[in-house]
């Protein structure tokens, strides 16, 4: 009995646990529908926590009441017919309330897919996201091609203003999923489809991708980061820019190993030779948080153990090994760290 | 018991299967030994004849060759070569070779680069990676086993798929008999 509890008292703390507020988290909603599929949980939650308990005491009463009506059985009296007709009424008490419940619920469900689907501007922010093995490539179109704006594993999104997010993949099936934001949508490759959100409060939302795609697929997430309509458009002026030009000797001679080498083949860096897209776009690398699709923080440490040998850290993906002399490596981490 | 001994002889027979799938993500060290083995002549000191062929040791491996296959798309091999027609550079998936047809012929024609076009890759493309280029090439001419060679394509075929292409039989070829519409 005391070992149960400790199971039981240790489950609890488990579960509470789970409660605290994450930026990856279903119940910490920061969109519109989220805001929806949040309601509608915890709806769902109280609605069969309420069916549970009742079935339970039911179940309960029917056990301690069947004890007593064995001693009884033996010698049947005109009493069950009366207990007949008892038992009659309580199933169609109980069916009637079970089909009026299940409606209740279907038309709250039906409502909020409604409201989910109803968010619509003229204005929106278009971003375009293709799903990579096993990365996120992220766009900003813009009419004037030089404006348009490419960068990988961060979502920056303007707070109050919908979203329009097209989804396409280059490879296989992909999923985006930000929790806190909005619900799932497939990525599929030659087909575009659309999503709309709307944040309405800041904050640095992890997303994942939620469908099977391949050897890393635990490690293909990305940050959503909401800010500030001036903050925004601040750092979508930013990243429009070229690369800035190596200051200092150490970064010029990082950035001519970066265009001899291996990097040149998949890389691009907006204002040099560098223009490959089957990786990520490094023109302002420095600027992101992470590294590898949210697996590593980007600090030159990591950045020099991914360049060399990102296979370790990421068994499977398609960055090969890069066995440089070390000044060499340490040239090209300045260089990259540098393109802020 | 004789359909028993049966049994385990397939499931034994079918364990050979997983070797052709089996992923190294971890590389071996560059294998520079093929570099000293390509003959690009039948001319030799007197007494020596050539070296033996280097092995590829991705020419069996699916997975090495599916990779080939998609690092002929991400580097633009097909940019010249289309998907093994030619049309820019020479055909690939044809019994004529300019610069021969041995792995390490191939090989060094990537690396090296060669006259009117081919550029050289050197220090552009890792080795292994080359080598997985080199193995997916040959299977385009029927060269591969068929359970090596790719039986699909993630995008339209526009051609069938490797692992059904007639075997073509590369003469022994090198630079000094070059065709003419090659020489130019």
């Amino acid at each position: 009995m005391k070992r149960l509890c400790q199971i039981i008292c240790g489950a609890s703390v488990l579960g509470l646990s789970a409660c605290t507020r994450g930026n990856q988290d279903v119940l910490n909603s920061a969109g519109i529908q989220a805001q929806r599929i949040e309601h509608l949980w915890w709806i769902i939650l109280g609605v069969t926590s309420v069916v549970f308990v009742l079935v339970l005491a039911f179940l309960g009463r029917a056990v301690s009441r069947n004890q007593n009506a064995e001693l009884l059985h033996q010698k049947p009296g005109p009493a069950s017919e009366s207990a007949d007709s008892g038992l009659k009424t309580g199933v169609i008490a109980a069916v009637a309330l079970t089909v009026v419940t299940l409606f209740v619920l279907l038309i709250i469900a039906i409502s909020t897919g409604r409201a989910m689907a109803s968010l619509q501007s003229k204005t929106p922010v278009t971003i375009q996201v293709t799903g990579h093995q096993w990365w996120w490539e992220v766009q900003y179109p813009d009419p004037v091609s030089s404006n348009i704006v490419t960068t990988a594993n961060e979502i920056h999104i303007p707070v109050g203003t919908p979203i329009v997010l097209n989804s396409t993949s280059q490879d296989v099936i992909h999923s985006f999923w930000a929790p806190n934001i909005q619900g799932k949508r497939d990525l599929i490759p030659g087909w575009t489809t659309a999503i709309w959100f709307q944040a309405y409060h800041e904050g640095v939302f992890r997303g994942q991708c939620a469908e099977f795609c391949g050897h890393q697929h635990a490690h293909m997430a990305f940050l959503l980061i909401a800010e500030s309509q001036d903050k925004f458009q601040a750092w979508l002026q930013h990243q429009r820019e070229s690369a800035a030009n190596p200051a200092t000797a150490e970064a010029q001679r990082g950035q001519q190993v970066f265009l001899s080498a291996t990097c040149v083949m998949c890389h691009t860096i907006r204002g040099t030779d560098a223009g490959s897209r089957n990786g990520p776009d490094l023109t302002h690398i420095a600027s992101r948080g992470t590294l590898a699709a949210a697996t590593i923080p980007n600090t030159p440490g990591y950045l020099a153990g991914w360049i060399a040998d990102s296979q370790h850290i990421k068994p499977g993906n398609h960055m090969p090994p890069n066995s440089l002399a070390s000044d060499d490596q340490q040239a090209l981490v300045a260089y990259l760290e540098s393109l802020q | 018991m004789r359909n028993f001994l049966g049994l385990v002889a397939i499931s034994l027979l079918a364990l050979g299967g997983c070797e052709r799938e089996r992923r190294d993500f971890v590389q071996p060290p560059a294998m520079s030994t093929a570099a000293q083995s390509i003959s690009v002549s039948e001319l030799h000191p007197a007494g020596l004849s050539a070296p033996p062929p280097a092995a590829n040791i991705y020419s069996e491996s699916a997975y090495a060759v599916n990779e080939g296959k998609r690092l002929y798309t991400w580097y633009n091999c097909g940019g010249c070569h289309f998907h093994g027609g030619g049309g820019i550079g020479p055909p690939l998936m044809d019994q004529d070779w300019i610069y021969g047809s041995d792995p390490q012929n191939i090989f060094a024609t990537i690396v090296e680069g060669r006259p009117n076009g081919m550029p050289s890759f050197s220090g552009k493309i890792p080795e292994f990676q080359v080598w997985q280029i080199v193995a997916y090439v040959r299977s385009m001419s029927g060269q591969l086993p068929k359970d090596v060679a790719p039986s699909r394509s993630d995008h339209m075929m526009v051609t069938q798929p490797e692992s059904s292409t007639p075997t073509e039989h590369p003469a022994k070829e090198h630079p000094a008999d070059l065709k003419p519409e090659h020489s130019q």
